[in-house]
């Protein structure tokens, strides 16, 4: 019996074990094979520039990049690199940023905190006068600290923690969390979708509470009635019916759910089952929805969300974009390859404003951009008519798309 | 009126989850008298099984279903060997903690093994659901299905303990554990075949959950445990049709304050409510009074 026990307890241990090494074994592996390719590309990049249009000097101007390229959210950070690469070759070919070129640097934050601020650290070892990062919110809180410190001129294209922008030397460009909440009732007022609003969020979090403050704060300025405010928290997420049935009784003809696409399944299939048919309007947290594994795409039909990009835009420079992405990728590009995409052309419209140049020092380089950040007006990817507050906050046109057939579909 | 029928409806059918939980809790404390944390984790797994069963493998529902069943009775009779039955002599504070430390486990395994992202579950329950009042009022088939099944266990877990020879066991050892075993019952079996009664229950209600709420995670099994529970003690624990009436009064109770009270403080006034009833009647609203000999 005893013998039986330990071989029992030594199998367990063995195949746990063997768990932990395995997935260890496959996060270097995967770590250096991207760390590789970005070095390669990068030298590629060095060459290149070399031989195109070598100014006097031979200065380069060095963007360092960071998102996590390995791990469960290696979408995103991959999506950051491979968007403002595009961006970047198409800068360099039309002649680089006041005559010079520009390399690429990216490292893999991992999305952690201490792996982001060893990653910046690399990048600038690397050389790095500006950074374009980090791709998400938990690693740039941490990295705030250090360029704030070093006075290096930051902009994220995708972290949407409210403080990420309060170091002067910090700008953003996707929507912070709490002006989705404003930005969504802007666009449905500016839109008519309707004009009595019932709105379902969690409680107990402070990115979906957080939004529908300042969604009830802004629906008041624009006309809006919200005629039902219901909460719930993660630990009663699973059933929407009450209040669902709470938000039809008050007559609400859209339902605004601040929240994530997980539990948004639910409230869908919920409202469904119980033959109740409003518009639903969602935040970022929702985008993800049709990949769901083995979620009915059907009954998100109908569904808007806020996102300020959509692959099957038809302006030119979507598609010119989408285009180049897919050819050099394989894949579609999301709203963080175009966030990055954006990144790069404000900061190429602000050095070029500000008339800097590869020989200035990183905090002579950051107040110089910084200065021009205001002025800045750039028709991008993520929106037309893009600026920016004083407080690095953009300022461009919320803009939502439709779920149609299974897809997302941009809203004029 | 047609609302509150709705509210009421809602409560129902949440409850109806919750007691058909309850049901596996109430059983293993009434004979083995321990709190099986697990007991929510094993939901969980029961859930997993289907999952995969139904969407990897493509086998039908039924199938599945029996699939989770085997799986979650060995897996209950396995913890039981392994976790439990070395504790037997031990103080009942340890088992709890081990108990705990089997749901921590469970869960844990569950994320190495499927992942953390959030897996959409297809309901194997597919029939028209009930229109009342012109379609004002809609009672969905995971709802009349989940207290179905409900009625169903109870009545046949009443006759199992009351008319076979193992049920009688189970009563015995439940009484007393060392007359029992002076009387030739053999204990460790009972309560194996408790956790395994426990374990069968706990796949049913992991699939009904599933249904009903149609979403699974490693953690899916731990909220609705902690609320079955209570709900077990609310009926009065040991109690299997107090489980039952626990879990239905839980619900309501919920969904009510939910609707007329406030979203956000549904669930202090349901533990409120379970306070003043324990401070009334200690053993639960259908619990034994057992007076202590001294």
């Amino acid at each position: 019996m005893k013998k039986w026990r330990m071989a029992a307890a030594a199998v367990v241990a063995s195949m746990m074990l063997a768990a932990c090494g395995s997935s260890a074994e496959e996060t270097t592996a995967a770590a250096t094979e991207a760390a590789e390719e970005t070095e390669a590309e990068a030298a590629a990049e060095g060459t290149e520039t070399e031989a195109a249009e070598a100014p006097a000097d031979g200065a380069v101007w060095n963007f360092g990049g960071l998102g996590p390229i390995t791990g469960s959210t290696a979408i995103y950070g991959l999506a950051v690199m491979n968007g403002a690469q595009i961006a970047v070759d198409e800068v360099n070919e039309a002649g680089g940023i006041n005559g010079y070129q520009v390399n690429w640097l990216f490292e893999d934050d991992e999305a952690g905190t201490e792996t982001a601020v060893n990653a910046y650290n690399a990048l600038k070892d690397q050389g790095m006068q500006l950074l374009i990062g980090t791709t998400t919110s938990g690693s740039c809180m941490a990295v705030i600290a250090e360029t704030e410190a070093d006075n290096m001129f930051q902009i994220t294209p995708s972290g949407t923690t409210a403080d990420i922008t309060a170091p002067a030397n910090v700008w953003r460009m996707c929507f912070s969390d709490p002006a989705q909440g404003t930005k969504s009732a802007e666009f449905i007022a500016t839109h008519e979708l309707a004009t009595k609003i019932g709105v379902i969020y969690d409680s107990s979090d402070t990115y979906s509470s957080g939004i529908y403050e300042n969604f009830a704060a802004e629906a008041a300025n624009q006309g809006l009635e919200i005629v039902a405010a219901e909460a719930f928290t993660s630990e009663s997420n699973t059933d929407f019916r009450t209040q669902l049935q709470i938000i039809q009784d008050a007559g609400a003809e859209l339902v605004f759910l601040p929240f994530y696409y997980t539990e948004a399944s639910l409230v869908l299939r919920q409202a469904n089952e119980m033959g109740y048919e409003p518009l639903f309007f969602g935040c970022d947290g929702m985008d993800g929805i049709l990949t769901l594994p083995d979620f009915d795409v059907s009954l998100a039909e109908g569904l808007m969300l806020l996102t300020p990009f959509a692959a099957d835009a038809t302006d030119d420079q979507t598609v010119s974009f989408v285009t180049k992405y897919e050819e050099k990728y394989g894949e579609t590009p999301n709203q963080f390859a175009a966030d990055a995409y954006d990144c790069v052309y404000v900061l190429k419209q602000a050095m070029e404003a500000a008339g800097v140049t590869p020989d200035m020092s990183v905090s002579d380089l950051c107040d110089a951009i910084c200065a021009e950040m205001v002025n800045v007006s750039y028709d991008g990817l993520t929106g037309a008519g893009i600026s920016f507050t004083e407080d690095g906050e953009p300022n461009k046109e919320p803009r939502a798309v439709r779920i149609e057939n299974g897809a997302y579909v941009m809203m004029d | 009126m047609s609302s509150f029928i709705s509210f009421l409806i809602n409560g129902i059918s949440l409850g109806s989850v919750y007691a058909i939980i309850a049901l596996g809790y109430t059983m293993v404390y009434g004979i083995a008298k321990m709190l099986n944390f697990a007991h929510g984790d094993v939901i969980m797994v029961g859930g997993y099984v289907v999952f995969l069963a139904t969407s990897t493998l493509g086998l039908p529902a039924w199938v599945a279903i029996l699939m989770s069943v085997a799986v979650c009775t060995v897996l209950g009779i396995t913890i039981e060997r392994i976790a439990y039955k070395p504790l037997r002599g031990a103080s009942s504070l340890s088992v709890l903690i081990t108990a705990i430390g089997v749901s921590y486990f469970l869960q844990n395994a569950a994320l190495i093994l499927f992942g953390a992202d959030t897996k959409s579950f297809n309901s194997v329950v597919n029939l028209p659901s009930l229109k009342l009042m012109d379609g004002a009022i809609t009672i969905s088939d995971e709802t009349l299905v989940t207290i179905v099944v409900c009625v169903l266990v109870m009545v046949l877990l009443t006759t199992f303990i009351n008319k076979t020879k193992t049920g009688q066991a189970m009563l015995a050892v439940s009484a007393d554990r060392g007359a029992a075993t002076l009387m030739g019952i053999n204990v460790n079996r009972t309560i194996a075949v408790t956790f395994a009664i426990g374990s069968g229950l706990a796949a049913i209600a992991g699939v009904l959950l599933c249904s009903s709420y149609p979403v699974l995670s490693s953690t899916t099994g731990s909220m609705p445990g902690i609320k079955a529970f209570t709900a077990a003690v609310f009926g009065g624990i040991g109690s299997i049709p107090g489980a039952m009436i626990g879990g239905l009064l839980l619900g309501i109770i919920e969904n009510l304050s939910k609707a007329y009270i406030s979203s956000q403080l549904s669930d202090p006034i349901v533990f409120g409510i379970l306070i003043i009833v324990l401070l009334f009647k200690p053993s639960g609203l259908m619990g034994k009074q057992i007076q202590e000999k001294v």
